[in-house]
């Protein structure tokens, strides 16, 4: 896996227009295990520009320039195809199926057998410190709990990037830095190409990479 | 104008992704069974299912049909199944429709409960199979003699068009423990009203039964009653009908509600003496009167009589549209319904308590018997009580009272 | 294949109803081969115009449509403006669900026999004042059809509260609840002025259809309108029925006059929106805060508690009835009891419910597969222009179904699909498909997109997507929907008759053709039975959600929208 990943993620003068106004330019190329944070006011096109990325803005959108990921350009691409996880500020953990469910059902089918994937699963919990909570509810669990549950979900559906949308800015400060530095390490430590936005400059400092700032 | 009409349903059908290989009719044509040979119409008949279109609004009505039902499946291997309509009318419709549709073969009416005014419809438009009837075996009970009206409908002849499957004759009825006296004429009617306002209604024409009231009333006041025997528009209408008008003058201002409001039909009105919105109601059948005493719907001190003079009387029958899909099976059935044992069980009120067409000189001795024995229910009223049977006027009379009647009184806003 | 399911859907509805309309359009200008016209002309038109009371009929529907849509519409926006977000509101909602699963019919019945100058009430007076004969006065069938008002907007103010219900949710209601309040705002006025311009948007299609359906009411006329003369639809059925082929060509055009009044009446009540919609915006910034608004409070909650109470108390004299003796008026209760009637027409009842689910089943199932189509293709192809053609979906809600029933008996005959479960489906599938499409759609729009987003994301294929998690997510309200379907097929009279030829023998049917015979207690049985198959798809979709994520505390939050 990891020599797929040498060349990360590259926006070459992606433009993001809606009925001709432009809402977001970029043109960055984002390195294996590197965090960008993307910080600009509410309503700038920055969750567009990540919906363009991973294949979910609406054609309504006019959007010009390329994304590259590992050297495959994106464009045409379904969602599924693309192998770009997103994380919201909403867990949006699904809630009718258990915790389990949830990590079961971001596992690729490569990874066959019914043991094997429930081990895998399992493994992903104990790295959260969550041992034993393949059964529960998703809907019992605290903020910080539901947040790294949906974190390993993203990794086990093996991405070859990462886009963060605001992805702590539901949480109370406590939690916010544990939970910052659960995803930031993580992301590293999988060599993932990160790209985050986000309004809170706290972000961009913890995250430690290139902040951009559009208007 | 049909071909042009097939056309435009097929690209109709085309968009609408429904296939059009299915635009020819789904059953195929029955041939017209030949009624002289009864054996050949018996074999056709033979695993046919017989569609009859009759009103489905009485119980122990539908508990007939499908005891008849029953018997003709295992005697004659006939399936009758009863599509229950709230108005014969929409069987007339059906028909019509498939006309329209070109469905001259194979359609979905087998056979009507129909009389009066559909019946004329229906024969004056070619919408009926036959002749048939008068070649079945049965039909050689029928009291042809004593009873005019088992061949003539309305006045129209049925031409063997239809087979007579019931008599019927307006009775009125009331509760005896709580009036004495009842008026046994139009005339002895307007006068009770004025001392008793409000207590009389009758189903809004054009239903039938509040048409029939209207005939009623026409036939007693009329001066030559022979007149409305003929065609309305051969004769003087305006003339023979101001009697009725000029009695309706008097009448409606007395009616329940002012004659503002009226029962829809004759169960309705049934209804309103039930709850003592009224004191005197009418019926096709008095034996109808003692099955609503035994279904709850009355007390038990409802009695009927009729007026002296006479009431109104008809026939009703059963016909096979032309383009019926089991016309032999149809033709078996109506057979059936005119047999004595049929006709025997229909006339005694436990069942349904309607009056046989039969002609009880014609019956063997056990049958005749059997009907002398009937216990005819404590509403109904015997041979010998019900007076003089009027005939029905010509239909002509019957749309054109209820075209004026909706004129005068159909609108009081 | 899903990009064609919204042409296939539309056409399916638009499909049969033009096809029924120009069998109607035909006939009033003198076309219908069958009863020999073969050339065009208005003497049908002439004929209508010359009938007596047409005028007054067309006043009737007219007017009584406009003001028992009103009616319905004030109660039920006052009602949410008073008491949304309490106690009172969700115990509303627990009454009034299970009314949608009365018949119109039913509904009407039920109030004749409480109301009626005979009826409950008056018998309860009669007690104390004594009287042994019922008054001579019209309650029901009065020349003012304000009885046929009141059962309209009984049966009308469940639906539309159910409706405002799932609209409520994306109008972000407690928020801006929170904010009128704490500017100082009465909660009623504050709900009029915030909430109502968001929700009313969201309510206006279910608020035509109940108005094209109160102007063109026929079994609900025929139990509570007056009858000299009686509403225009209520005539041209008598018309359609009559002995006289020839008066086809007149009622046909009546029902292109029916058609024209129930337009008309949409756009006086467009109009209206428009009016109330500039003054209220005046009203809105004028700053009064109406902070006292108990008295209006109380009455709302009292409005909407009687048009519930009469739907209930009216079955319960239904089912009194339906068992009942004799029954003499002034007594409260009957003399006897008997059960016998039940017993007869449970033996029967079997094989109707089996027709009737024959039927159902697979309407339902084939309009909510379509409806889900619809919906899942707008959400893979993000394309929101699609929705101003889905709109095209709700056509045969706005039509008068007498409006165009004969021309679809036709239309089928000529197909030779006539008495096959294939076209009485499709005939149910008209009016089935639009409700379906009316109940889903609000609750799948609003599912957030970011669960599909992050499920296609997590390399889910689109198809894994929709089953795994959108439908699931989605269970009670499809399961909502297809009870509304099921409701929807349960009660169709009309169709079932003309285009199954009879024979399909459903519950409803059966119920009419009985009450045809106007036995009250078989009225009662058959109105009660009609409601058994709705009753129990609305209790499953209650029951099947619950015990399926009975350990899924998030699935209880998430299908509310």
């Amino acid at each position: 896996m990891p020599e797929t990943l040498k060349n990360g993620l590259e926006l070459r003068d992606v433009r993001v227009r809606l009925d001709g106004r432009e809402l977001v330019a970029v043109d960055l190329t984002i390195a294996p295990g590197e965090i960008v944070t993307l910080m600009g006011p509410s309503g700038s096109g920055k969750s567009s520009l990540l919906g363009h990325i991973c294949g979910t803005l609406p054609d309504t959108f006019d959007v010009t320039g390329e994304v590259v990921l590992n050297g495959t350009p994106l464009a045409g691409l379904t969602p599924q195809e693309r192998h770009v996880g997103i994380l919201f500020q909403d867990d949006l953990l699904f809630p009718h199926l258990s915790v389990g469910g949830n990590l079961a059902f971001a596992l690729p089918s490569h990874i066959k057998g019914r043991g094997n994937r429930h081990a895998r699963v399992e493994a992903a919990l104990s790295s959260a410190e969550m041992d034993g909570f393949y059964d529960r509810d998703p809907a019992t669990l605290s903020g910080g709990q539901r947040a790294r549950v949906a974190l390993m979900r993203v990794l086990l559906s093996e991405p070859c990037a990462l886009l963060l949308d605001e992805p702590f800015s539901k949480l109370d400060s406590g939690l916010r830095s544990q939970i910052r530095s659960f995803v930031f390490d993580l992301c590293r430590k999988n060599s993932l190409p990160t790209l985050m936005v986000t309004h809170d400059p706290d972000d961009g400092e913890a995250a430690g990479g290139r902040v951009i700032k559009i208007d | 104008m049909r071909s042009r009409m097939r056309t435009f349903v097929s690209a109709l059908a085309l968009a609408t992704g429904i296939a059009a290989t299915s635009l020819s009719t789904p059953a195929f044509a029955d041939p017209a069974p030949d009624v002289g040979n009864w054996q050949s119409v018996l074999d056709q008949a033979r695993g046919q299912t017989v569609y009859w279109h009759a009103w489905g609004g009485e119980p122990r009505i539908n508990d007939y049909i499908a005891w008849a039902g029953e018997q003709v499946r295992e005697r004659y291997g006939v399936e009758v199944v009863q599509v229950k309509l709230t108005d014969t009318a929409d069987a007339v419709t059906r028909v019509l429709s498939e006309k329209t549709a070109g469905v001259d073969d194979g359609g979905a009416v087998d056979m009507i409960w129909i009389n009066g005014e559909n019946f004329a419809a229906m024969k004056r438009n070619d919408l009926l199979f036959g002749p048939w009837a008068e070649q079945t075996p049965n039909f050689a009970y029928v009291d042809v003699e004593g009873k005019p009206t088992v061949v003539n409908d309305f006045t129209v002849p049925t031409d063997g068009l239809e087979a007579p499957w019931g008599m019927a004759q307006v009775s009125f009825y009331y509760d005896t423990a709580k009036l004495d006296d009842v008026p046994k004429s139009a005339q002895e009617l307007l006068e009770w009203l004025v001392k008793h306002p409000g207590r009389f209604t009758y189903p809004q024409p054009p239903n039938y039964m509040g048409s029939t009231f209207l005939k009623q009333i026409l036939t007693e006041l009329v001066e030559d009653p022979s007149v409305l025997q003929q065609p309305a528009d051969e004769t003087d209408a305006k003339a023979t009908l101001a009697p009725l008008w000029g009695y309706l003058e008097d009448l409606q201002p007395l009616l329940w509600r002012d004659g503002q409001a009226y029962p829809q039909n004759g169960a309705s009105m049934r209804t309103l003496l039930a709850d003592n919105e009224v004191d005197i109601a009418f019926s096709f059948s008095s034996g109808e009167v003692s099955s609503a005493i035994e279904a709850f719907e009355l007390p038990d001190t409802v009695r009927s009589y009729v007026f002296e003079n006479g009431t109104l009387g008809n026939t009703n029958f059963v016909a096979i549209p032309y383009n019926a899909s089991a016309k032999a099976g149809a033709v078996v059935l109506a057979d059936f319904l005119m047999s004595p044992e049929a006709q025997l069980r229909k006339q005694d009120p436990q069942y349904w308590g309607a009056d046989t067409v039969l002609a009880m000189d014609k019956l063997p001795k056990d049958m005749q018997e059997a009907f002398a024995n009937l216990d005819l229910g404590i509403a109904s009223l015997a041979p010998s009580e019900r007076g003089t049977v009027l005939p029905e006027p010509h239909p002509s009379w019957m749309s054109l009272v209820e075209t004026e009647w909706q004129k005068r009184y159909g609108v009081v806003q | 294949m899903l990009r064609f399911v919204p042409i296939l859907t539309i056409v399916l509805m638009i499909g049969p109803v033009s096809a029924g309309l120009i069998g109607t359009v035909l006939p009033a200008f003198g076309i219908l081969p069958a009863l020999g016209g073969t050339t065009p002309s208005l003497d049908p038109w002439q004929a209508l115009f010359a009938q007596p009371g047409l005028d007054a009929s067309i006043r009737l529907s007219f007017v009584n449509g406009l003001i028992a849509t009103a009616i319905s519409v004030a109660i039920v926006m006052l009602f949410c403006a008073a008491w949304q977000g309490t106690r009172i509101f969700r115990a509303m909602q627990r009454v009034l669900s299970p009314i949608l699963s009365v018949p119109h019919a039913t509904a009407a019945f039920g109030l004749a026999f409480l109301i009626a100058p005979s009826g409950w009430i008056v018998r309860l007076v009669a007690q104390f004042a004594g009287w042994d004969r019922p008054p001579d006065i019209a309650i029901i069938h009065d020349p003012w059809g304000m009885a046929l008002i009141a059962g309209l907007v009984a049966k009308e103010i469940p639906f539309l509260f159910l409706m405002t219900l799932s609209a409520l949710p994306q109008a972000d209601t407690d928020r801006t609840a929170q904010v009128t309040a704490t500017l100082g705002y009465g909660k009623t006025a504050g709900w009029f002025k915030a909430t109502l311009p968001r929700v009313y948007p969201q309510i206006r299609l279910p608020v035509l259809a109940v108005l094209a359906y109160s102007t063109s009411v026929v079994d609900v006329a025929i139990i509570l309108a007056p009858t000299t003369p009686a509403p225009l639809a209520v005539r041209i059925l008598g018309w359609l029925s009559d002995p006289d082929l020839g008066l086809r060509f007149m009622a046909s055009s009546a029902a292109v006059l029916q058609l024209l009044i129930v337009i008309a009446a949409m756009v006086v009540w467009i109009a209206g929106e428009r009016i109330i919609g500039a003054l209220g915006r005046h009203w809105a910034e004028d700053g009064h805060r109406f902070r006292k608004d108990s008295a209006v409070r109380g009455a709302s909650a009292l409005l909407a508690l009687e048009a519930a109470g009469a739907v209930v108390l009216g079955l319960a004299v239904l089912l009194v009835w339906s068992v009942a003796g004799f029954w003499a008026f002034p007594d409260l209760l009957p003399r006897g009891f008997s059960l016998r009637l039940w017993a007869r027409e449970l033996d029967a009842i079997g094989s109707s419910l089996t027709t009737t689910l024959l039927i159902g089943i697979p309407a339902v199932l084939v309009a909510v597969t379509l409806v889900l189509g619809c919906l899942e293709n707008e959400v893979r192809t993000g394309k929101a222009a699609g929705r101003r053609a889905m709109l095209l979906i709700y056509l045969p809600l706005l039509m008068p179904q007498i409006s165009f029933m004969f021309g679809l008996q036709v239309f089928f005959t000529l197909l030779g699909l006539e008495r096959t479960l294939l076209s009485v489906v499709l005939g149910h599938l008209v009016f089935v498909a639009p409700y379906v499409f009316l109940s889903l759609s609000e609750p799948f729009r609003a599912l957030d997109p970011r669960y599909g987003q992050t499920a296609l994301c997590l390399g889910a294929s689109p198809a894994r997507t929709f089953w795994l998690v959108r439908l699931p997510l989605l269970t009670r309200a499809v399961l909502t929907a297809a009870a509304v379907g099921l409701a929807v097929t349960v009660g169709q009279y009309l169709p079932t008759l003309l285009i199954g030829a009879g024979r399909f023998a459903t519950v409803t049917t059966e119920a009419v053709a009985l009450a045809s015979g106007g036995d009250r207690r078989m009225i009662g049985i058959y109105g009660l039975l009609q409601m058994v198959l709705p009753f129990v798809g609305f209790a499953l979709t209650l029951l099947i959600p619950a015990v399926l994520f009975r350990n899924r505390r998030g699935m209880g939050a998430q299908n509310k929208g």
